[in-house]
C-alpha cells in the first residue's frame, strides 16, 4: 500500500521505474485500489448466472426439439399425425436459422431491434444464449439417442412397453452417458460466449474490465485479468465433469 | 392363432417378402431354417410388427395387427420376443430387466413380478444373478435371461430371432435347453435358427426359406429325412 502510493507518485512525476515496480503499480490500480476486484467478482458472478440460467433454458428447449425430431422420424409410415409434422418443421427451422448465423448477429438482433426499449440486458442476454444453445443442445441430444443400438428400443417395444416408458427407462438413461461430454463442452462454449453480451450492455466480467480500464486509462491488466479468471473457470469445470465422468463410468458395471 | 395372408415386405426396391401366407397354431413349434439374406427373421419380426409390412395382413388371436388402429402395444404384451443379440438393458439388474416390463404395463406390482422373477430365475439356474447386470454375465446366461424377460410377461407365444447365433459354441446348449423345456411346457414358439438339431428334435413343423417365399414345409422328419425341393436338398447337403 505504502509501496504503491509512493511508486505512483514517481510514476505520475514521470520517472521511469524499473518494469517491476511499474506492473505492480499497474496491477494495484487495476484489481486492488478502491477495492475493484469487487466488479470483477461482481462480473464473475453475473457471468456464471448467464451461463447457468441459459444452459438450462438450453437443455430444456433442446430436449423438446430433439424428442420431437426422433418422434417424428419414429413414426410408423402411413400413419403420420400431422401437428407432429407442423412441430417438426418448426423445430427444423428453428435449429437451422440457430446454428446457421452468429451468436453476435442474433445477440445484437435481440437486443436492438426485438427488445429495443428494455434496459434487463442480462435477462436479454440469458435469453438468447438460452435460444442459440438450445439448438445444439438438441443436436447433441439427438445424436445420443441415435447412437444407442437400436435393439434396445426394439426390446423395449417388444415386450409392450410404450414409445415413452421405452424411452425414459431404456433409452434416455442410456444416452445420457454419451451425451454428457458434449453437454460439458457446450456449457465451456457457453460460459465463453457469455462475454458477447457486453456488446448488448449486460454487466458481466468483459464490462467490468472495460469499466476499471476506462478509470485508470490501462487496458493490459483487466483484459488480461478477466482472461486468466475465465481460463481458470474453464479448467475448474473440466475439471469437474472429468469427476462426473468418472463417477458414472464406475457406477456402469457394463 | 396367428394368420398371415399375402405378407410382403420391401426394403427400397429390394423384396425380402414375397407374398407369404400362413398360419401359427397354438401349441405349434414352428422353426423356420433357410441360408442368410432368405427374410427368415424378417418374417418373424413382421409378427409383431417389429418390421411393418409393406402389404398383406396379419391377424393375432382374431385382431388384425396390421391395422393402423390396432393398439400394437397391447398385442406385443402377449407376444414375447428374444433377439439374436440378447438386448437386455446395461442399465438395470437383472431382476428390473425381468419385472420392469410386467409392472410399467400395468399386468402385476412390484412384488408379484419380484416374486415371479425370482421363480423363472430358479427355472434357468440363475436365480443367484438376480442382482447382477447384464455385463456381469456370459452370453449363454444372457440369452437365458432374455428368455426369462419374454416369460415375465406370460406371453401366448413366443418368437425366437437367431437366438443362439451370437453364442460361442459351448454356450448354445444351455440356451437349447431352456428352449426345449419351454417346447415341452406347451409354448407356442416360432424359432428362426441355424441349429438343425434343434428344428428336428423339437419342431412340429419346419419352413424352409428363400428369396422370399417358403419353398417347402413338413415335419422335420420329411424335411430332413426327404426333401423335395432342390434348393432345400442343396441348403441341407452344406449345413448337416
Amino acid at each position: 500500500m505504502e509501496l504503491y502510493l509512493q511508486w505512483k507518485e514517481l510514476m505520475r512525476e514521470g520517472i521511469g521505474l524499473p518494469f517491476w515496480q511499474e506492473a505492480y503499480v499497474k496491477f494495484y490500480q487495476a484489481f486492488i485500489e478502491a477495492d475493484r476486484w469487487k466488479q470483477y467478482l461482481e462480473g464473475v458472478g453475473s457471468t456464471l448466472l448467464v451461463t447457468v440460467s441459459a444452459l438450462i433454458l438450453g437443455v430444456l428447449l433442446g430436449v423438446l426439439v430433439a424428442v420431437v425430431r426422433s418422434a417424428h422420424d419414429q413414426q410408423r409410415p402411413g400413419r403420420h399425425n400431422p401437428i407432429l409434422g407442423v412441430c417438426n418443421g418448426i423445430c427444423k427451422v428453428y435449429v437451422t436459422v440457430i446454428r446457421g448465423t452468429p451468436m453476435l448477429v442474433q445477440l445484437l438482433i435481440m437486443g436492438f431491434v426485438i427488445f429495443k426499449s428494455s434496459r434487463n440486458y442480462t435477462g436479454i442476454g440469458i435469453l438468447t444464449l438460452g435460444i442459440n444453445s438450445g439448438a445444439y443442445v438438441a443436436e447433441i441430444i439427438r445424436g445420443g439417442l441415435m447412437s444407442l443400438d437400436p435393439g434396445q428400443a426394439e426390446a423395449g417395444r417388444s415386450l409392450g412397453l410404450n414409445y415413452i416408458d421405452t424411452m425414459r427407462f431404456i433409452v434416455i438413461p442410456q444416452a445420457f452417458r454419451s451425451i454428457l461430454p458434449s453437454l460439458g463442452n457446450e456449457f465451456i462454449t457457453l460460459l465463453k460466449d457469455t462475454a458477447l453480451i457486453y456488446t448488448i450492455g449486460g454487466k458481466e466480467l468483459v464490462y467490468a474490465a472495460q469499466a476499471v480500464a476506462s478509470r485508470t486509462y490501462e487496458q493490459m491488466f483487466p483484459l488480461v485479468g478477466s482472461a486468466l479468471i475465465y481460463l481458470s473457470l474453464v479448467m475448474l469445470f473440466t475439471y469437474l465433469q472429468s469427476i462426473l465422468e468418472r463417477r458414472l463410468r464406475q457406477s456402469d458395471r457394463r | 392363432m396367428i394368420d398371415v395372408k399375402n405378407l410382403s415386405k420391401s426394403f427400397g426396391n429390394h423384396l425380402v417378402l414375397d407374398n407369404i401366407s400362413e398360419h401359427i397354431h397354438p401349441g405349434e413349434k414352428v422353426v423356420i431354417i433357410g441360408p442368410s439374406g432368405s427374410g427368415k427373421s424378417t418374417f418373424l419380426r413382421c409378427l409383431n410388427l417389429m418390421e411393418l409390412p409393406s402389404s398383406g395382413t396379419i391377424t393375432f388371436n382374431g385382431t388384425e395387427i396390421t391395422d393402423p388402429k390396432t393398439n400394437i402395444d397391447l398385442i406385443r404384451k402377449q407376444m414375447g420376443m428374444v433377439f439374436q443379440h440378447f438386448n437386455l438393458f446395461p442399465n438395470m439388474t437383472i431382476r428390473k430387466n425381468i419385472t420392469l416390463a410386467p409392472v410399467r404395463t400395468g399386468l402385476m406390482t412390484q412384488a408379484e413380478a419380484d416374486a415371479q422373477a425370482l421363480q423363472l430365475l430358479r427355472r434357468v439356474g440363475l436365480e443367484q444373478k438376480a442382482d447382477a447386470y447384464p455385463a456381469q454375465l456370459s452370453g449363454g446366461q444372457k440369452q437365458r435371461i432374455a428368455i426369462v424377460r419374454a416369460l415375465a410377461m406370460n406371453p401366448k407365444v413366443m418368437l425366437f430371432d437367431e437366438p443362439t447365433s451370437a453364442l460361442d459354441p459351448e454356450m448354445v446348449g444351455e440356451v437349447l435347453s431352456v428352449m426345449k423345456e419351454l417346447a415341452h411346457d406347451g409354448m407356442t414358439m416360432v424359432v428362426v435358427t441355424h441349429e438343425m438339431g434343434f428344428a428336428r428334435e423339437v419342431g412340429s413343423r419346419v419352413l424352409f426359406m428363400d428369396e422370399g417365399k417358403i419353398l417347402e414345409q413338413g415335419s422335420p422328419e420329411q424335411i430332413f429325412g426327404s426333401p423335395t425341393n432342390p434348393r432345400l436338398q442343396d441348403f441341407l447337403s452344406k449345413v448337416l
